[in-house]
């Protein structure tokens, strides 16, 4: 990743360069649409209507995107810092538990408003309490934080399992999840807020969660482009040798960042739990942390091309649904594709078109200065 | 059932358990050792478990099944060499998309070809492997206690099986015996070296990932051919990650990994023992406790608590010739 | 036939824009010794690389024999008898001698045999080159002279008639070089020929035959070793350079800011890197340390920096104590006034992907002026960064420029002002001008002497020995970890180049 490419301009670097990237991605996903015998144009319609065409679609493209900036934001500020927690699965679903029991505490004696500070500071606490361990041991011990998140996701399964099975399920009910929540455990919906664009949201969960997400994706530019602890990490994550140099101190930013990354993940849980279900119920993350980590790389780690790549997601998911009742084919496991082919094409392979980008760029600069000697000449 | 009858039940579930692990953490150890890491085991081996199904039952073919499978997992192997040795890409993120491109493809190509729910046909008796009896084991049946060991716990498994366990010391002398070996093994510590001895890093870590890819596809055939008669959806259940877990516990050596999936399939075996039973001194063990174990187990290690997982010294790093 | 060995023709080789060889032309007599010195980068590995096909000359030809080889890759130059020791060792640590030897020359597809046979080799080549190794030992369990001798049996086992060796004693105690100059001589005498790279003028002196220098990607002469003598190489090597011109008073030197005493540094690897160096700074002078790189330099200057931890050794940094083998941290020596500009910009003194304001208060980013709080003070970061950019002269005069779109001369002009601006009361300076343009030398030089003038004490690290003579109150020359002499600025080239070379060392430890 170090290999020295020829400067580029900004607009080619950071629009064009990605653009190329996502395109690519979304031809092999279309390839596999004509594969199973269906037009990708048609698809592609089809998946925009049912995402943004009505209020109710709107609702879910944005209750879905909510997730993702939480776990885009979580892989991003690890990426600043050179670490690659993949464990953000696992960090949401213990931050569940966090909201979970702030909310069977206090549902029954507080409003929502003052239940609410509670849940979020409790589903950050157990996030990060969940990446603290990997990111000790990476710091301290130099235990691969890649491997120890990836173990922690599936210690976390098992453990929120017993927890629901042994613990928290209610005496008497079968299914393994809590009691749902009374009134002072849940977010009132964000109906107001679409209804201003003229939409109405109908049954669609979007909640109050969306805007606590647009915040933590301020916040985190604050920490990351405007903090002294966040130009650490930036310095940790681009040269150790240089943050050495400074007299940064390695192992305190390298917990620090994965207690934040951590918390960002947990913070995930209030959108479903809180916001939606309203109960905490096995499996509730169904991969939005491993979504994260496609659109932390499609926005390359930056609060301001994480949301669109969120809600770009987000559409995927609603849109998704929407066309596997027009065409059975496609269920909303083409998103799992197109997420994987998103990781390929803007992750391993991001440098693929850059030598023949610059090479086209080189020529053009090329030609544009042999006609300036040209004209200089004359 | 007296004691000696659950201790052979469990372990005979140990076995069975234990064999696709054995595929893939030997596949993890192929590309790993040559300095590629891999955490896309899972989606390898889950395409390849979809394609051997879905062969197996269109061409009516256990063969034609495994051959897909094996085919299937390479093609898979491939990219993430492509990206991660040609393109000098992030192994991790590689491994990452090859995972989830498997698993959203199967379910999308197997509900498009055969609409069950993202399942395979149910495979008949000649598109399966079936179980291979061996010699003698009916009439030694009654002999007491080698007599049940013979028949159930040796007698009675897949070919697969055997294959599995034979590949163990296959690897090893492949490793440790063969030109192949000692420059696979080369260039997961020192691609310098290599490079100066004349051998190309490139081609030796290509060979490296493919046969992880050919052993990823005996593990997922093994999973819809062999123990099931036709893929499910998501069938492989995090076996890959389990795989990649029991290779580090192993410190990448064969014997090693051929243990830590006994004990992890042996940990998993017990568990759906152990439901609801309580054993001495520690009571009743949770049954979500055993299958975090192996994970468990693999952290305590990664951190140094039982030894030292010292992985290859070049892997994860793509071949850059210094100056 | 022909009696050389090697003929190179006009080999020319560039990396982008930095042009490592220039039309060499190199013959080599069969059955000889040949030395091959110059400074670091002057292109001596380079051309041993192309030799042994790492890399393709853009132009010129290699005959190997007398007969026109083109070495597409090592295979090529193992086939034609040439073999090379590498600098840095290219062995596998966990892998047996007997393992290391057989790698790509394994005979087989199936080890048994080869491996057989490679241990009768093994023993023939021991026996008859007087090269003992255990063929079972474990290479990271070996000592380094022994991991050397590996490196030559792996080339002697696959039938090397040329054998090149790439400064081979750069890791090796005196004892075990001598031991090495044996084993080479030896194996001349049995007929094969030997290319020695090194930039110590006592090798080539002690052991070569014929001795070629180049300098700054040429080869300037070729001499008989009988028929020369150190001072010719050495001025060889250096060149008549054009003589820096720096405007400068006399020195008015203080009190000692910065004592070093006894100090004992090692690498990653354990070996002595930094050997019982004592020194003083005083304010108002320049203290500058003379020497090939990788004598210790590097280790001494992150020692008293508190980037390396020290083994034993004190430092006073204004008469108190800095705890060099502990808890020594950079960022409290800069509270306490130390400033370092380090050798390495661009993995140490700057951060490339940073725009140009970040990188101005690297390591001073704990500074009350930049923060309000937790918070970055983005104005007067910027402020008192373009105040810097335009005081230095930087350019483009943009502060949110990525610093990796500098040049070098600005890219340096960045990390001086940040360390100068910061009114200090040491300042240690590391390769001021490595990659930097004419133009920025001179002004880089004026702003050091105005440091010392304004009463800093400061302590230069240079390889160019035009800019230690020309900069420099006092200079200490370091070889091999320890500080060797003490000269005047007006010591002669030749004299301090003898001591660099280690040439004059056991005079002075006589002294």
């Amino acid at each position: 990743m170090s290999v020295p490419y020829a400067k580029l301009p900004v607009w080619v670097e950071y629009g064009l360069i990605p653009l190329i990237n996502l395109v690519v991605a979304f031809l092999v996903a279309g390839l596999v649409v004509l594969l199973v015998g269906e037009s990708p144009l048609k698809a592609a319609t089809l998946m925009v209507q049912g995402a943004f065409g009505y209020g109710e679609g709107l609702g879910f493209t944005l209750y879905y995107a909510t997730n993702f900036i939480f776990t885009g934001l979580a892989v991003a500020v690890a990426f600043h810092c050179g670490l690659f927690n993949i464990g953000g699965e696992g960090q949401a679903y213990i931050g569940g538990l966090g909201v979970a029991l702030a909310c069977l505490l206090l549902d029954g004696i507080f409003p929502w408003f003052l239940t609410f500070p509670v849940a979020v500071l409790a589903s950050a606490v157990f996030g990060a309490a969940w990446a603290f361990i990997p990111g000790y041991l990476q710091a301290k011990r130099g235990s691969h934080v890649v491997i120890t998140t990836i173990m922690f996701n599936f210690i976390a399964s098992s453990l929120m399992v017993y927890m629901l099975v042994e613990v928290l399920k209610p005496l008497g009910s079968m299914a393994p999840q809590t009691r749902t929540f009374l009134d002072g455990g849940q977010l009132p919906r964000l109906d107001w807020l679409l209804s201003i664009f003229g939409f109405d949201i109908g049954g669609a969960p979007f909640n109050l969660s969306f805007l606590v997400a647009l915040v933590a994706a301020f916040l985190v530019w604050l920490l990351i482009w405007r903090t002294r602890l966040g130009y650490e990490i930036r310095t940790m994550g681009a040269s150790p040798t240089a943050a050495r140099y400074a007299g940064i101190k390695e192992v305190r930013i390298i917990i620090i960042t994965m207690l934040i990354s951590g918390g960002l993940a947990g913070m995930m849980a209030l959108n479903p739990i809180m916001g939606d279900q309203h109960r905490l119920q096995l499996d509730f993350v169904t991969g939005a942390g491993f979504v994260g980590i496609a659109v932390a790389l499609m926005g390359r780690s930056h609060p301001v091309g994480i949301i669109p790549a969120a809600i770009l997601f987000g559409m995927l998911y609603q849109g998704g649904a929407e066309i596997s009742f027009e065409m059975p084919q496609i269920s909303r496991d083409m998103i799992t594709i197109i997420q994987g082919l998103v990781i390929l094409f803007a992750g391993a392979l991001e440098h693929m078109f850059r030598p023949a980008i610059t090479a086209f760029f080189a020529a053009l600069r090329g030609s544009g200065e042999a006609s300036e000697a040209a004209a200089a000449g004359e | 059932m007296d004691y000696f009858q659950i201790g052979l039940v469990t372990l005979e579930a140990t076995i069975r358990l234990s064999v696709p692990l054995i595929f893939a953490a030997l596949a993890g150890l192929y590309s790993e050792r040559s300095g590629v890491f891999d955490i896309g085991l899972e989606g390898k081996m889950l395409a390849a478990a979809f394609a051997g199904g879905a062969s197996a039952a269109v061409y009516d073919s256990a063969l034609i099944g495994l051959l897909i499978a094996v085919i299937v997992s390479v093609c898979l192997a491939l990219v993430h060499a492509f990206a991660s040795i040609t393109q000098r890409g992030n192994q991790i993120v590689s491994g990452v998309a090859i995972n989830f491109i498997a698993l959203g493809a199967t379910v999308i190509l197997g509900q498009a070809w055969f609409r069950q729910g993202g399942r395979t046909p149910q495979l008949g008796a000649d598109s399966r492997f079936q179980t291979v009896t061996l010699p003698f084991s009916e009439t030694l049946a009654d002999v007491p206690v080698l007599g049940p060991i013979y028949n159930s716990l040796i007698s009675g498994h897949f070919l697969l099986t055997y294959f599995a366990f034979a590949m163990v010391p296959i690897t090893w002398w492949v490793l440790y015996r063969t030109r192949f070996g000692l420059r696979l093994r080369a260039v997961g510590e020192n691609p310098g070296a290599v490079d100066t001895a004349g051998i190309s890093v490139t081609q030796m870590r290509y060979l490296g990932v493919i046969c992880c890819g050919i052993l990823c596809g005996f593990a997922g055939a093994y999973l819809s051919m062999a123990v099931a008669a036709g893929f499910v959806k998501g069938m492989t259940a995090g076996k890959g990650f389990i795989a990649l877990a029991a290779l580090i516990f192993a410190k990448w050596k064969p014997v090693n990994v051929m243990l830590a999936c006994l004990l992890f399939g042996f940990l998993d075996a017990g568990a759906i023992l152990m439901q609801g039973k309580s054993l001495p001194l520690v009571g009743e063990v949770p049954v979500q406790f055993m299958q975090a174990l192996p994970y468990i187990l693999t952290v305590v290690l990664l951190a140094g608590f039982i030894g030292k997982a010292i992985p290859p010294k070049a892997g994860g790093q793509p071949y850059v010739k210094e100056r | 036939m022909s009696d050389l060995a090697i003929e190179l023709q006009g080999i020319d080789k560039s990396f982008g824009a930095v042009h490592a060889n220039r039309n060499i032309n190199l013959s080599v007599h069969k059955g000889t010794i040949h030395g091959i010195i110059g400074e670091n980068g002057a292109g001596k590995s380079t051309l041993m690389s192309i030799l042994y096909g790492f890399y393709q000359a853009d132009r010129g030809n290699i005959m190997v024999n007398g007969n026109k080889l083109i070495i597409r890759d090592p295979n090529v130059a193992i086939a034609s008898g040439i073999g090379m020791v590498h600098q840095h060792f290219m062995l596998v640590d966990n892998f047996t001698v007997l393992e290391n030897v057989m790698l790509g020359a394994e005979e087989n597809a199936i080890l048994n045999r080869g491996i057989v046979n490679a241990r009768a080799e093994l023993k023939r080549l021991e026996d008859e080159y007087a090269l003992e190794v255990d063929p079972d030992a474990i290479i990271e369990e070996l000592p380094v002279g022994l991991q050397q001798r590996v490196e030559i049996l792996k080339a002697l086992y696959r039938g090397a008639e040329i054998l090149i060796l790439d400064e081979p004693t750069g890791v090796l105690t005196p004892a075990e070089a001598d031991h090495l100059f044996r084993i080479l001589e030896q194996l001349r005498d049995q007929g094969k020929t030997i290319i020695l790279i090194t930039h110590k003028l006592r090798e080539i002196m002690a052991i070569t035959d014929e001795v070629s220098v180049m300098r700054r990607g040429e080869m300037v002469a070729t001499r008989n070793t009988a028929d020369t003598s150190v001072e010719e190489l050495a001025e060889l090597m250096v060149g008549r350079r054009v003589l820096l011109r720096v405007e400068k008073g006399e020195a008015n030197p203080q009190g000692i800011k910065l004592s070093v005493e006894g100090l004992t540094v090692k690498d990653g690897r354990g070996v002595v890197m930094v050997d019982n160096v004592s020194l003083d700074v005083r304010a108002g002078e320049i203290v500058g340390i003379a020497g090939v790189a990788g004598n210790g330099q590097s280790e001494l200057l992150e020692a008293i920096t508190g980037i390396r931890r020290a083994e034993s050794g004190t430092i006073l940094l204004n008469g108190e104590t800095i705890n060099a083998s502990g808890d020594a941290d950079p960022q409290d020596l800069r509270k306490r006034g130390l400033a370092h500009v380090p050798e390495d910009r661009h993995h140490m003194g700057l951060v490339l992907s940073f725009e140009e304001n970040e990188n101005a208060i690297l390591g001073y980013h704990y500074d009350e002026n930049y923060l309000n709080g937790p918070m970055l003070n983005l104005d007067n970061i910027r402020k008192s960064a373009s105040e810097s950019v335009e005081k230095y002269d930087i350019r483009p005069p943009d502060v949110r420029l990525k610093t990796a779109n500098f040049s070098g001369g600005n890219q340096q002009k960045i990390v001086l002002a940040r360390e100068m601006e910061r009114d200090p009361t040491v300042l240690i300076i590391g390769q001021p001008t490595r990659g930097v343009d004419v133009g920025a030398i001179e002004f880089i030089h004026k702003r050091i002497i105005e440091m010392r003038d304004a009463g800093k004490a400061v302590l230069l690290v240079s390889v160019e020995l035009d800019e230690i003579r020309a900069l420099s109150d006092r200079i200490l020359v370091m070889f091999a970890g320890r500080v060797v002499g003490e000269r005047t600025p007006e010591a002669t080239e030749g004299e301090l180049g003898l001591l660099m070379a280690g040439v004059e060392e056991e005079k002075e430890a006589a002294q």
